[in-house]
């Protein structure tokens, strides 16, 4: 058996809940060398994180045990080394960056001391620890890193501070970087951004890289090597292409499957799908919180039947302008016609007939449903509200109809939300935005925080209801590879501007706006020859 | 030095002019107000002499003005019992209670951050129990059952304390212990609590990823953010030894604001009554603004 | 990981029902069993105890002047030993439970009702009145709360009904500023602005939405406060300014035994021991609520869980 600085044996790890003992890793098995990309995939649940923590010793027991396995370093065992030892090794030898850097940067402390830190925890003297520190900043990209050392966290935005902590992991050129899905908090563009530095650095000092993430595109990207983990169980391994190109396993296929961004394009050759006149007319609005303009002349169009994407990353106000529609927010200025109608304009009565025809699906459903009501009353409250549209002797088959409209049986409509998973929830907000016979749905990112299995069932769903009850949808997105098989048209909206607008197929063959472009290019592909592709071109360029 | 006077001290100087309005107007307001200065049994023809001399015929604005008027000079009026200017009574007896509080609260804090921290450093062990108990006891004793419990127990039966008085180290052991069991209590919680929550934090996690030393993880990383909520418990509990000086001064015979304030109201002393609640308001205020300092040291992001 | 996460393939777990849910969650904490059924006791007491021994109690038997305890000369009653007027201890404190639990109880019920109201009202409404609604309670919890009775008292007259409001007084700012807290956050919370999407009236997000997540919060502060209020009701009738004779609550007790302590130091002891059993069965207690009450939290108390360390 060859050397390997990680090998990873049989790991099995056990927690032990309320539920009895959870086996959240079983027998997992990989290996890292220097200078390769490993990536495990998996979705949430899937035990990659706790795969990860493992190595670095990050298991707190009680609840968890590490129940069968070696985990070797350099072919030493790293699960029976003596304590101070072992503690030299985290930071030195193996360093693990995390997902959300905000909450894990302290926030009592300047960047700059804590960068600091992890050379003096290993015997670093505090003068040669601040030079080295002003120079890991430089390197990752902090510009006035000589000021900034002196900065706290909070004062960075989020790609700056995975930069920082990127700096930190790098402090003493270990030979494994462990990166628990770096990017999944991050923009589109900056996550880009984030995978080109730790190339570019993996270049540079030769280390292996183990990288954690559910998204197929980062592995795409990135990896050399992909293990896929289902469950506490690896199901494939294998070199990138291989795995991408001819799954074997039931649960890759079902994966790769389920990414979005392959199928053809919706089919918009007509621009009016059913009449002439426009569902909904927005012109001109404008969002202001004191002197922040959140949202700048947005004008745009709705057509009968149509899925109108808006896609946008943080800040772009795309959010803001789903609340201004329903009124959540007031406007500053500007109109938007529903149906003929200036829904800016409205008396309070005649808003509350309009909530009727208006509903809106929110990004997390875990939020979205009150947890201390029971599904049936959760959907039926939209009756309670607007009594005159069924009266409390048909509510409870109306919940069963549209409960077997999403697909979920009738008597779940006794339980409550914490009983069921993401994707059943997602389902139950649906059927709720339906009880009152809308005929404008607006999903403020209503996949985004659902597994991408999950994500493609609720799409499908979406599309399904559009077909059968005559829908439009206002679909908002900060990722355009989501929108590409579900939506008609996309908005492109930056810094509360629009910037785009265009047919799904016009926007993704050929965009014409540099910001459209960008955001294109940093949406990675599920296929590691696109990938490479592009690659190319980029370096050609 | 303005931008770090944060809500409690707004809080508290706001306190203190409601304290001033509400105090006049209840004294004016409820029943007769030579009652709160002249015995229960005092003549009719007293009190009128009392109100000519007083002003307390005058309109309720001109009283208030002249109220607030003596405040600003500091003029609380004469005690009746003693014949002194009410402010010098109050001030003379201030300083036995700061001391006791100072103390007693020096004691508590030290003692509730180190058995809170080990508390949370090995969730159901040793410390962690222990805490559950003292924290138990704490929140429950009624303080003035255990003085004379400690009394009957050290003074009468064991003769090693002595009941009551001020005087040698020996007079202080009692009423320190006594005003020590509850905020004790309380704080070790909040400690254990909050270091439980930095320990298990992001952030903490990110330390062990760098190799910190556990120490330097408990001591450096997690007490600091740990701080921030007890600082707050911390200066409700000062104001609120108060209360429990009232009792232990009360029992043990210590000359503090306390006691006089007791006192005073039953013997019908209101000008001392008026200056111990001005004096410890002024006090709780600031006591309220040093928190605030010390939050903005702590946090940066409120300093921001 | 606290919990695993739910499949899309897992069954439901199956329903229980609500009391019997309850009862085991009290079960599996021995310390919030006993606490509960040491308040029954009491409770108990405070509502028949009067009219059962109330006889007993006032009986004075001068003969019998500050008995000592623990001997059965004299009958059950006198278990605990007599007072200066040779009246027995232990019915004497069963009936005080009535007007120790009744003050207590009418004080945080009014603080609670106040409070959670102009809570409710200072999270809802327009800044201003939120901010006016504030800086009232900040004048009362600046200063310390039993100085504050204290003045308060003696500027009114001493009678049950005006210690009962001073109390309440006192700790209305607590429920106040946690509704209001709670109230804050909650508004924003997803499921308010989905029931606003759907057109919900203020009146139906408060009542159907915010005060539900509200209401346990309040009831675990106020299980803990009672025991507060209870010990300031002890402190004031112990200083004299509280509860006055002829009624007697436990505080009172105690201070009548006060100049007793050398040679009858049961008088004082044992109304004391019955106000430190109840305030620790009130914090057990609301320990326990805290758990139960939390559905994140929950889990610990439930069937199958591990010891909780």
């Amino acid at each position: 058996m060859a050397e390997h600085v990680l090998d990873v044996r049989g790991l099995s790890v056990e927690f032990h809940t309320v539920y009895g003992r959870v086996q959240a890793v079983k027998n997992v098995s990989f290996h890292l060398d220097r200078g390769e990309t490993l990536a495990i995939l998996g979705e949430s649940g899937s035990g990659k994180s706790v795969s990860a923590s493992a190595i670095m010793n990050l298991i707190d027991s009680p609840p968890g045990y590490i129940t069968a396995g070696e985990i070797l370093y350099n072919s030493e065992s790293l699960l029976g080394m003596e304590a101070e030892k072992r503690r030299r090794i985290n930071g030195q030898k193996i360093a693990m960056i995390f997902q959300d850097p905000l909450a894990h940067l302290n926030p009592v402390y300047t960047v700059g001391w804590q960068i600091a830190e992890i050379l003096t925890a290993h015997g670093v003297a505090a003068s040669d620890a601040r030079a080295r520190t002003l120079e890991l900043m430089q390197r990752v990209g902090i510009v006035d890193a000589k000021e900034r050392m002196n900065y706290y966290p909070h004062q960075f935005s989020g790609g700056q501070r995975q930069r920082l902590m990127i700096a930190m992991a790098l402090g003493l050129k270990p030979d494994i970087l462990i990166a628990d899905e770096p990017t999944t908090a991050l923009d589109v563009t900056v996550q880009a951004q984030i995978l080109r530095l730790l190339e570019e650095l993996q270049a540079e000092t030769g280390m292996g890289l183990l990288l954690i993430t559910h998204d197929l595109g980062v592995v795409a990207e990135v990896a050399d090597r992909v293990v896929v983990m289902n469950a506490g169980e690896i199901v494939e391994s294998g070199t990138v292409r291989e795995v991408f190109k001819k799954p074997s396993h039931s649960y890759t296929k079902k994966l790769i499957g389920a990414a979005p961004g392959k199928g053809g394009f919706n089919r918009v050759a007509c621009d009016t799908p059913a009449g002439p006149e426009p569902m909904l007319r927005v012109e001109s609005v404008c969002k202001a919180y004191g002197n922040f303009m959140a949202l700048r002349n947005a004008s745009f169009q709705l057509m009968h039947g149509e899925t109108l994407a808006i896609v946008g990353e943080s800040g772009s106000g795309k959010s803001t302008l789903a609340k201004t529609l329903l009124r959540l927010e007031e406007p500053t200025s500007g109109q938007a016609h529903y149906m003929g109608r200036n829904l800016f304009a409205l008396s309070p009565k005649d808003l509350f007939a309009m909530r009727r025809e208006i509903q809106m699906v929110f990004q997390d459903p875990t939020q979205s449903l009150n947890p201390r009501m029971t599904v049936g009353q959760l959907i039926s409250e939209a009756w309670a509200i607007h009594p005159e549209l069924l009266p409390a002797a048909k509510w409870k088959d109306r919940v069963a109809e549209l409960l077997a409209l999403v697909g979920l049986p009738a008597d779940h409509a006794r339980r409550y939300p914490h009983q069921f998973s993401g994707g059943q929830r997602q389902r139950i907000a649906i059927a709720r935005a339906l009880a009152l016979d809308p005929k404008l749905i607006i999903c403020d990112e209503a996949v985004s925080a659902l597994d991408v299995s999950i994500q493609a069932q609720v799409i499908k769903l979406l599309e399904k209801l559009r077909r059968e009850l005559s829908l439009s949808y206002l679909f908002i997105a900060h990722d355009l590879a989501v929108v590409r098989d579900f939506a008609d048209r996309v908005i492109v909206m930056q810094g509360g501007n629009i910037v785009e607008t265009g047919s799904t197929e016009q926007i993704f063959t050929a965009p014409v706006q540099p910001y459209t472009r960008a955001l294109l290019d940093a949406s990675l592909a599920a296929d590691p020859d696109i990938q490479a592709e592009r690659r190319r071109v980029r370096e050609l360029a | 030095m303005m931008s770090f006077i944060g809500n409690r001290s707004l809080a508290s100087a706001v306190s203190l002019i409601g304290l001033i309005i509400l105090v006049f107007f209840l004294s004016r307001m409820t029943g007769d107000p030579t009652s709160l200065y002249l015995p229960l049994d005092a003549s009719l023809e007293s009190r009128e002499n009392f109100r000519r001399l007083h002003g307390l015929n005058d309109p309720l604005l001109v009283q208030f003005g002249r109220y607030v008027l003596d405040l600003l000079r500091f003029d609380f009026g004469d005690s009746v019992r003693k014949a002194r200017p009410a402010l010098d009574v109050v001030l003379a007896a201030f300083p036995w209670t700061l001391m006791l509080a100072a103390i007693a609260m020096l004691l508590v804090t030290v003692s509730a951050i180190v058995i809170g921290s080990l508390a949370a450093f090995k969730v159901g062990g040793f410390f962690d129990r222990l805490s559950s108990i003292l924290s138990l006891i704490g929140a429950s004793a009624p303080d003035f059952w255990i003085a004379i419990v400690a009394i009957f127990f050290f003074s009468v039966s064991l003769g090693w304390l002595p009941t009551s008085g001020t005087g040698t180290v020996w007079h202080w052991i009692l009423p320190i212990s006594v005003l020590f069991i509850r905020p004790f209590g309380l704080i070790l919680q909040v400690v254990r609590g909050s270091m439980i929550a930095a320990l298990s934090s992001a952030y903490v996690k990110t330390a062990r990823a760098k190799g910190v030393k556990d120490r330097a993880i408990i001591f450096v990383h997690a007490l600091r953010n740990a701080m921030l909520p007890v600082i707050t418990v911390i200066g409700d509990q000062a104001a609120g030894m108060l209360n429990g000086a009232v009792v232990v001064e009360t029992i043990f015979g210590f000359p503090g604001v306390g006691k006089l304030m007791i006192d005073s109201i039953l013997q019908r002393d209101f000008s001392v009554v008026l200056a111990s609640i001005m004096i410890t308001a002024t006090a709780i205020f600031v006591m309220n603004l040093l928190i605030d300092l010390a939050y903005a040291a702590l946090d940066p992001r409120i300093r921001m | 990981m606290s919990q695993p996460q739910v499949r899309d393939d897992a069954p439901l777990p199956a329903e229980r029902n609500a009391v019997a849910q309850v009862m085991a969650m009290l079960y599996r904490d021995k310390f919030a069993l006993v606490a509960a059924f040491v308040l029954l006791v009491i409770v108990l007491c405070a509502l028949v105890g009067p009219e059962l021994v109330g006889d007993i109690a006032a009986k004075q038997n001068l003969r019998g002047r500050n008995a000592p305890p623990f001997s059965f000369s004299q009958g059950w009653s006198f278990i605990l030993g007599a007072d200066a007027l040779g009246r027995p201890i232990l019915p004497r404190i069963i009936v005080a439970a009535r007007n120790t639990m009744l003050i207590a109880g009418a004080s945080v019920a009014f603080a609670m009702f106040v409070g959670a109201s102009l809570g409710l009202i200072a999270g809802y409404t327009s800044k201003i009145t939120s901010q006016i609604i504030m800086r009232l309670a900040d004048v009362i919890m600046s200063f310390p709360s039993l100085l504050l009775a204290v003045i308060v008292l003696y500027m009114l007259e001493s009678s049950i009904f005006n210690l009962v409001l001073v109390l309440a007084i006192t700790r209305i700012p607590i429920y106040l500023r946690t509704t209001r807290a709670e109230v804050l956050e909650i508004r924003e919370r997803m499921f308010v602005q989905a029931a606003r999407v759907m057109g919900a009236s203020d009146k139906r997000i408060v009542l159907r939405h915010i005060l539900p997540v509200v209401l346990p919060t309040l009831v675990t502060i106020a299980t803990l406060d009672f025991a507060y209020i209870m010990l300031a009701e002890s402190s004031l009738s112990f200083l004299g300014i509280g509860i006055q004779p002829p009624e007697v609550t436990w505080g009172l007790m105690v201070a009548q035994g006060r100049p007793y302590l050398a040679n009858a130091w049961w008088l004082a002891l044992f109304p004391g021991l019955a106000i430190v059993i109840t305030t620790m069965s009130l914090t057990l207690l609301s320990g326990w609520m805290r758990t139960a009450l939390d559905p994140v939290q929950r889990w610990r108390l439930e069937a199958g869980s591990k010891a909780n360390g």
